[in-house]
């Protein structure tokens, strides 16, 4: 059996800290060299929205099509569905007939769901 | 197996040499992070230094073009010339935009991708973060990166870079569902989570031939929807040059830019090593049942070139990809993922469990 821990390191939990800082530190560390070396020069057309030239009308940040806020909410539907699924996926051998049969009805259900939205035309795009 | 090099040796030796040093345990174990951080760096950019040429050299290829040549031998220092150019262009202070989202979303974006890198295993006992869950912590973190690109569409205040977040967002997502069940697929069949222990299990067999039908499904179904993750190939309509400029990073100058680029980049490794991971054995090399010899000389060849190898010839075929089909429309996109790859995938899973408890699989 191979132990994979890096440097005998046992505590997962530091380690995904440390390399959640290096990826902080690799953005903070190149914005500051760019900050150092990179020229500077000031034009006050340059401050503005990057679109044709001339000053954009309206506001950009603006409400948006309803269509995308849908596919997030049957998104979140079924992702939460799933993640219950794993701790059932790593135990299926274990689990057996019982966990089979649990599972198909709540597997049902998912499905039931997808046919809902399917028949609603939630999937249709708009 | 037996003669895989193991990497643990190494770094417990090295531990064992700080404490013998008479150091503090706290202090050694802060050296060791610090190392571990400095190595993920290196690691990370190179990676996507590499791959940044690679790709342009593929494209090339595809196109009959020679791709660069110029800056080196075979033009392979051409992305260190890219990255210190990248560095001196000026960073453009804009008016209008919401400061602080703005600076934030490159370091999601890279967090995200920073942290789903480490839990990839490399070779025997080079592996950071190693936690019994590993696979679910990795697509976990990557959904980070969602936040990121919509942050950075958001707090544009332009046009063009919401659109495009929008349709990030919404393609990411939808996709995400696709990976999460073809990941559990392979959960399911391997029976842990913990990404030490599914390569282990792939030790005679890679999950692909074991697994047979339902592996290869879930492996299709994972690549397709690794392509959209990663916004490429006939996935790209987030960032469609025709019709949005750039879409969510069209604000974005210097190397603020640079951050999205890199991530796209690891992204794409990140989607090949965790297929190579789930499907083709991780760092196991390739073994053929019977061929005494062949097997030896594969064993020589040590684990990290087995997984990066893997990682870089799954990408080579999400890139061709990119040359062989037409961008979709979002609603294709849309079609695609919800009314065709969700329900197979759903099928896909209980011919798995079927498979599994009939026991219908190489053992």
């Amino acid at each position: 059996m191979i132990t994979s821990a890096i440097f005998g390191i046992s505590n997962n939990a530091l380690l995904a800290v440390v390399a959640l800082l290096t990826g902080g530190a690799l953005v903070a560390l190149a914005m500051w060299i760019a900050g150092l070396i990179s020229p500077r020069s000031f034009n006050p057309a340059k401050g503005e929205a990057y679109e044709c030239g001339i000053p954009t009308r309206g506001v950009s940040m603006t409400r948006f099509s309803v269509g995308y806020y849908l596919f997030a909410i049957l998104f979140l539907m079924f992702d939460v569905e799933t993640v219950f699924l794993f701790p059932w996926a790593v135990k299926v051998r274990a689990l057996g007939a019982a966990g089979i049969t649990s599972i198909a009805v709540f597997f049902g259900i998912l499905v039931l769901g997808l046919v809902y939205a399917w028949r609603k035309g939630a999937l249709e795009w708009k | 197996m037996e003669s895989t090099f193991d990497f643990s040796k190494i770094t417990c030796w090295f531990n064992d040499l700080l404490l013998g040093w008479g150091l503090a345990p706290w202090l050694v174990t802060t050296i060791e992070c610090i190392l571990v951080g400095v190595g993920l760096l290196l690691l990370y950019a190179l990676l996507a230094l590499f791959y940044i040429y690679f790709e342009r050299k593929v494209c090339a290829a595809f196109q009959c073009r020679l791709g660069p040549n110029r800056v080196g031998p075979f033009g392979l220092l051409q992305s260190f010339a890219d990255m210190f150019k990248i560095l001196i262009k000026e960073l453009i202070h804009l008016n209008h935009i919401d400061r602080f989202l703005f600076a934030l979303a490159p370091y999601l974006v890279i967090i995200a991708s920073m942290m789903a890198f480490a839990v990839l295993p490399w070779g025997p006992g080079l592996q950071i973060i190693d936690f019994n869950i590993g696979i679910f912590f990795l697509i976990a973190v990557s959904s980070i990166g969602v936040l990121g690109i919509l942050l950075a569409g958001w707090s544009s205040n332009n046009k063009f870079t919401l659109i495009g977040a929008m349709r990030s967002g919404a393609q990411m997502i939808s996709y995400e569902l696709s990976i999460g069940l073809s990941v559990i697929t392979m959960v399911a069949f391997a029976g842990t989570m913990n990404v030490n222990e599914i390569v282990l299990a792939q030790d005679r067999c890679w999950f692909i031939f074991a697994g047979h039908v339902p592996a290869f499904i879930a492996f299709v179904i994972y690549l397709i929807a690794g392509t959209a993750e990663t916004n490429r190939g006939p996935f790209d309509l987030p960032e469609a040059e025709s019709e949005l400029t750039a879409g969510y990073h069209t604000e974005y100058s210097g190397i603020h830019f640079g951050f999205f680029y890199l991530a796209e980049y690891l992204n794409l490794f990140i989607v090949g090593g965790v297929a190579a991971l789930l499907f083709f054995g991780g760092w196991m090399p390739f073994h053929i049942p019977g061929w005494e010899g062949f097997n030896h000389v594969m064993n020589y060849i040590p684990g990290v070139v087995w997984f990066i190898g893997k990682a870089v010839v799954i990408s080579f075929i999400i890139i061709w990809f990119k040359w062989t089909f037409p961008r979709l429309r979002i609603d294709q996109l849309l079609k695609l993922e919800w009314k065709y790859l969700l329900p197979i995938n759903l099928f896909n899973l209980a011919l798995m469990v079927v498979i599994i408890l009939t026991g219908f699989y190489i053992h």
